[in-house]
């Protein structure tokens, strides 16, 4: 059950939170131009890496904001949370 | 008081005043206030309690706690029968009833036993090997396979007892209340921390209950005197919550376990009563001190009633004052069996010898037992055993000089019992669950708890600590330290000096040398797996340890391995030449020990199982004898039978005089939006695939939206009621996901507009009322309104009054009749929905519900998302092109319904079924065929989303999803059924009214 320290609201657990999948997807913009490969990887392909992801959440149980999560998916801790428009923070010592 | 023959004179901590009465397979026995079922029949002499898993060997008690793994017995009768219980763990009360499992007709005579004689045809992976082909015919064999190797039955009731949970936070959760526990605890406490103790006996002490402490002194005294004063400064401290007859089953993320507390199975129970407690504990620091489990020893024949472990021997003689037997034989590789052998032969018992594996016998514990006049064959091993349903004897040999064979003369030695020591594993199961990493200790053999992963510490026998003094200290440290990790630094205590005799060192002996070939040897006593089937899995190839465990099922039983999957591994290391460390553990997997399905569930049952969501109106349709259906929570009225009506009668009577009279449905339900900003027209643009941004205020218009890879998701009428509000419908059972998917966009997407979006579904009943007399019927009750189709136009929005209540009115449809959706809010609900019912009576108004309603809308050929539509059908296979506004820009999926994948021409298309006999109607799900072969597998070109009967037309209709479906229209496809072949025509799907003539009437 993991900890999840909402941006506003502080830490609470798993339950209260819906996960997002991988953060930092682009929806591509003039969406007619690109081909079908290119949409077919915005829609579609994500990473599955094992270490650093950083992933979207949403406190659907709580105050219904979204923000993002840099998770260890070795370890499942949390090591940092950032909002929207944030970018992604450094981890010190740790490469994505 | 009336004779326990094996009861001690004294000692031990039952309440020898109090008697309480059992019964065991039929039999009355007596025992004492503080037994368990397993210490109360030793008590009385009984040590046969149950038979093994596949051979059906006579099975005795074999340790004295959760490790227990044969003494597993049937509990109580009917709905209050518990199976798997262990009689070690059980505590006694009054009018107790167990009885054996897993033998037919009785204990002592089992018919099945005749397994055992043909073992050697029952080898690992047997059932594997003999029954699984042909496959099918494994279902055949299952259930006299289940039969005859099944353990406890289930209760044949429900549930009588109670169940709840409760959550809690602590700066320091100890697991286990042995000395380290209770130090730990006492530490952390005394710094002024928050701290949960808890332990899964009845007593907390762990093993000091079971300590006599002739030979060990804890400050001043004895070790009960310790515990004493411990207990007591433990229970006057406010911020310290104890919890015996507690088990922590589970170590989850950040420090999250859970317990089960068990409140009430020591007592003989009523209905209602509070049986378990389930914990959800978050901590901010965890202290393991969950102790160590001996480890049988692999020899012939070991498994006889009577052989138990030293340990257990030793905490039936010490703290429930019972003598395993008047003659004992103790075996072992270390020094701690010395202790119960002494404890033993001061209490009276026998003890004909230790026999030792291990050349060198020199420390302290030898020192003492030889001092006591005990024998100690050092060098010896047990080669053998004798007795059916109880030991009565052992052969001893001498170990040659590698230690692999055995030498000499065979010596038998008399018995009634065997106490062997094969070493202690530490408890490292919770450490291993917090994913901790286990290292390997050669000198010990044990794994013992390597890195933390969480904010957890071991401290004790689980850290592989043997000695008292390092418990102690180690728990002060540890119960110290975690308090001042959590900002806790108050009075700092010491651990107690302790005086006790020193222990020697122990020898790895994973398998006892014999000197008969074929022997069995038994590592897992409960699921009869002996060291040859470990050595024929080796040899079979599987050479995981993770293989090696689910082909012999070693270590798979309710007792998940606990005392023999060390010596499990070590015996497949041996096969393999390989190091123990490199073989590695199974994984170590939650519960611990196993959890009932009433506490998991807790109060979730019955009523509270879901939460039910009613309409305002919800008490007239019960009134009316309404059948309801459940759409996500929701309980909407299915339909309203009269009389003696079937659901078809009435249903075919509700949808005619939707059509020819008027209709009244209760659509509370719906999903409502409500909408608002200066950019909520560009939002709906976007999220819609239809343009928004022309709607006038008043005006409704109906919109698809799709997930971005153009696939439909939901679908309703949306309504402007100002230049920046809108008021969004979404279907019943979408109306949470759909608010999420909005905000998701808003928050994540599109930050930059200005929107705001409040569900607000519950604060509107909506009663919709349809048919040709619907306008004359809201008239009635709305003199103030215009109602003129001219004025009051197909898609636009009114406000007013209806029957005095004010009143937002969308004329729209759902039908194809003329439509009205009154809204109003939801505390009027009835009130306005009384007022139609009685305004409507001289039309002849005729409730409907939501099988009417499918009907009705199917009939014109409407879809239903999540019915025709289920997540990979886009609004073009839908036939609604018209719906897509390709000019406006981009909106959510629009680039999605131009990839190859969605304009392929076979895409499955929404058409129209029409069966050659008109009378038959489909099953919804039905697969289509073109070509039918004379079984399966065919090529299925599609399937039927909705059928019914339609009155209306007076035939059946159905909508499918078929291949390339509006090309095939006229053609004649086939829906093979088990039974027959139905023949069915493609069509347009849209059945009734297709020009919409009657909407405007």
């Amino acid at each position: 059950m993991l900890l999840i320290p909402c941006p506003w609201c502080g830490e609470r657990d798993v339950h209260e939170f819906h996960c997002g999948g991988e953060a930092h997807i682009t929806r591509p913009a003039g969406a007619d131009t690109i081909d079908d490969a290119a949409w077919a990887d915005y829609l579609f392909m994500r990473q599955n890496p094992k270490g650093l992801y950083y992933e979207r959440w949403n406190h659907a149980h709580g105050c219904r904001k979204w923000f993002h999560v840099v998770r260890d998916t070795v370890s499942d801790q949390i090591l940092a949370v950032y909002q929207m428009d944030e970018a992604p923070p450094d981890i010190p010592g740790r490469s994505s | 008081m009336r004779r326990q023959r094996f009861r001690l004179p004294d000692g031990g901590r039952v309440d020898r005043a109090a008697e309480v009465a059992f019964s065991f397979n039929g039999r009355r026995y007596f025992g004492h206030k503080g037994d368990t079922l397993a210490s109360a029949l030793l008590a009385n002499g009984v040590h046969l309690v149950g038979r093994s898993f596949k051979y059906h060997r006579p099975r005795g008690i074999f340790g004295s706690g959760s490790e227990e793994p044969n003494a597993l017995v049937q509990l109580g009768a009917g709905p209050r029968t518990d199976p798997n219980m262990r009689a070690t763990t059980v505590e006694l009360f009054e009018g107790l009833r167990a009885t054996s499992q897993n033998c037919w007709p009785s204990l002592r005579f089992d018919l099945r036993g005749i397994n055992d004689r043909f073992s050697a045809l029952l080898p690992a992976g047997f059932y594997y090997k003999t029954f699984m082909r042909p496959a099918r015919l494994w279902m055949f064999y299952e259930k006299h396979i289940r039969k005859a190797a099944g353990l406890g039955r289930a209760p044949d009731g429900c549930d009588p007892d109670r169940y709840e949970q409760t959550h809690a936070h602590c700066d320091v959760l100890v697991i286990g209340a042995g000395p380290a526990g209770l130090a730990a605890a006492q530490a952390a406490g005394a710094a002024g921390a928050r701290v949960i103790l808890a332990d899964e006996q009845a007593e907390l002490g762990g093993s000091l209950l079971s300590e006599p402490g002739r030979h060990i002194q804890v400050g001043d005294g004895t070790p009960a005197d310790w515990l004493g004063a411990t207990l007591a400064g433990l229970a006057g401290m406010d911020e310290v919550t104890l919890l015996p007859r507690t088990t922590a089953f589970g170590y989850y993320a950040d420090n999250f376990v859970g317990l089960l507390e068990r409140v009430g199975d020591h007592l003989p129970g009523d209905d209602g009563m509070l049986r378990q407690r389930l914990w959800k504990v978050r901590a901010k620091q965890v202290i393991l001190a969950t102790g160590a489990i001996e480890r049988s020893l692999v020899f012939a024949e070991n498994d006889r009633p009577g052989i138990m472990l030293a340990g257990a021997a030793r905490t039936y003689v010490n703290r429930y004052g019972v003598a395993p037997g008047s003659r004992t034989v103790v075996f072992t590789n270390n020094d701690s069996a010395y202790a119960a052998a002494l404890d033993m032969a001061a209490a009276g018992v026998g003890v004909e010898a230790v026999v030792d594996l291990r050349n060198q016998v020199e420390g302290d514990w030898p020192r003492l037992a030889r001092e006591a006049g005990i024998p100690v064959m050092q060098g010896h091993t047990i080669t053998g055993t004798r007795g059916r349903h109880r030991v009565s004897a052992v052969s001893v040999m001498r170990l040659n000089d590698a230690g692999d064979g055995v030498a000499g003369d065979v010596r038998q030695l008399k018995c009634d019992s065997v106490a062997m020591s094969g070493g202690w594993s530490p408890a490292v199961h919770l450490f291993s669950q917090a994913r901790g990493a286990l290292t390997f200790d050669e000198q010990e053999g044990t794994f013992r708890p390597g890195e933390a992963m969480q904010a957890v510490r071991s401290v004790g026998a689980c850290d592989d600590a043997a000695r008292l003094a390092d418990c102690l200290s180690a728990g002060v440290e540890a119960g110290r330290s975690a308090a001042l990790d959590v900002g806790c630094d108050g009075a700092q205590i010491a651990a107690p000096a302790v005086g006790e005799p020193a222990l020697g060192p122990m020898q790895p002996a994973w398998r006892a040398p014999s000197d008969r070939k074929g022997v069995r040897m038994f590592v897992d006593f409960q699921n009869d797996v002996t060291a040859k089937d470990l050595d024929l899995a080796v040899r079979e190839g599987y050479h995981s340890i993770e293989h090696v465990k689910r082909y012999t099922t070693t270590g798979m039983g309710t007792d998940q391995g606990k005392t023999g999957n060390v010596n499990a591994l070590a015996i497949v290391a041996q096969q393999l030449g390989a190091e123990i460390p490199a073989v590695g553990v199974t994984t170590f997997r939650a519960p611990y020990t196993p959890v009932t399905f009433g506490a998991i569930t807790g109060s979730h049952v019955r009523g509270l199982f879901d939460p039910v969501r009613r309409t305002p109106m919800h008490d007239w349709h019960v009134e009316q004898g309404a059948k309801f259906e459940d759409v996500g929570q929701w309980k909407r009225a299915w339909y309203y039978p009269r009389g003696e009506e079937t659901m078809r009668q009435a249903v075919d009577r509700e949808v005619k005089a939707a059509r020819d009279g008027v209709g009244i449905l209760d659509y509370s339900t719906l999903g409502k939006i409500d909408i608002r900003g200066p950019d909520a027209a560009e939002f709906l643009n976007r999220v819609y695939t239809n343009g928004w941004k022309k709607l006038g205020v008043g005006r409704c218009r109906y919109g698809v939206m799709l997930r971005d890879d153009g696939m439909v998701m939901d679908d309703g009428v949306t309504t402007r009621l100002g230049e920046n509000h809108f008021l969004m419908t979404t279907t019943t059972g979408n109306a949470a996901s759909v608010l999420s998917w909005l905000e998701e966009w808003l928050q994540t997407e599109w930050p930059d507009l200005k929107v705001y979006c409040t569900s607000v579904t519950e604060q509107y009943a909506t009663v919709s009322i349809c048919g040709p007399k619907a306008r004359d019927l809201l008239a009635g009750l709305a003199p103030d309104m215009t109602l003129d189709p001219q004025n009051f136009r197909h898609m636009s929005m009114q406000e007013g009054t209806v029957a005095g209540i004010a009143a937002r009115v969308l004329r729209v449809s759902f039908t194809g009749e003329v439509g009205f959706e009154i809204n109003v809010p939801s505390r009027y609900g009835r009130a306005l929905w009384d007022a139609l019912i009685a305004e409507g009576e001289l039309h002849g108004i005729t409730p409907y519900g939501t099988e009417a309603m499918h009907v009705l809308r199917a009939e014109k050929g409407f879809f239903i998302a999540g019915q025709e539509s289920d997540g990979t059908v886009t609004p073009l296979d839908l036939g609604m092109d018209w719906i897509v506004n390709w000019t406006k820009g981009d909106f959510i999926g629009r680039r999605s319904l131009s990839r190859s994948d969605t304009v392929r021409d076979d895409r499955k298309q929404l058409v129209g079924l029409f069966t050659s006999d008109p009378e038959t109607v489909l099953d919804e799900g039905t697969q289509i065929v073109a070509t039918v072969k004379d079984k399966p597998p065919m090529d299925m070109i599609g399937h039927v989303t909705s059928s019914y009967y339609s009155p209306n037309l007076g035939r059946s209709i159905a909508m499918a999803m078929i291949q390339g479906g509006r090309g095939r229209k006229g053609e004649t496809l086939y829906a093979p059924m088990p039974d027959k072949v139905i023949e069915v025509t493609v069509t347009d799907p849209i059945f009734f009214d297709p020009d919409g003539q009657r909407l405007n009437g």
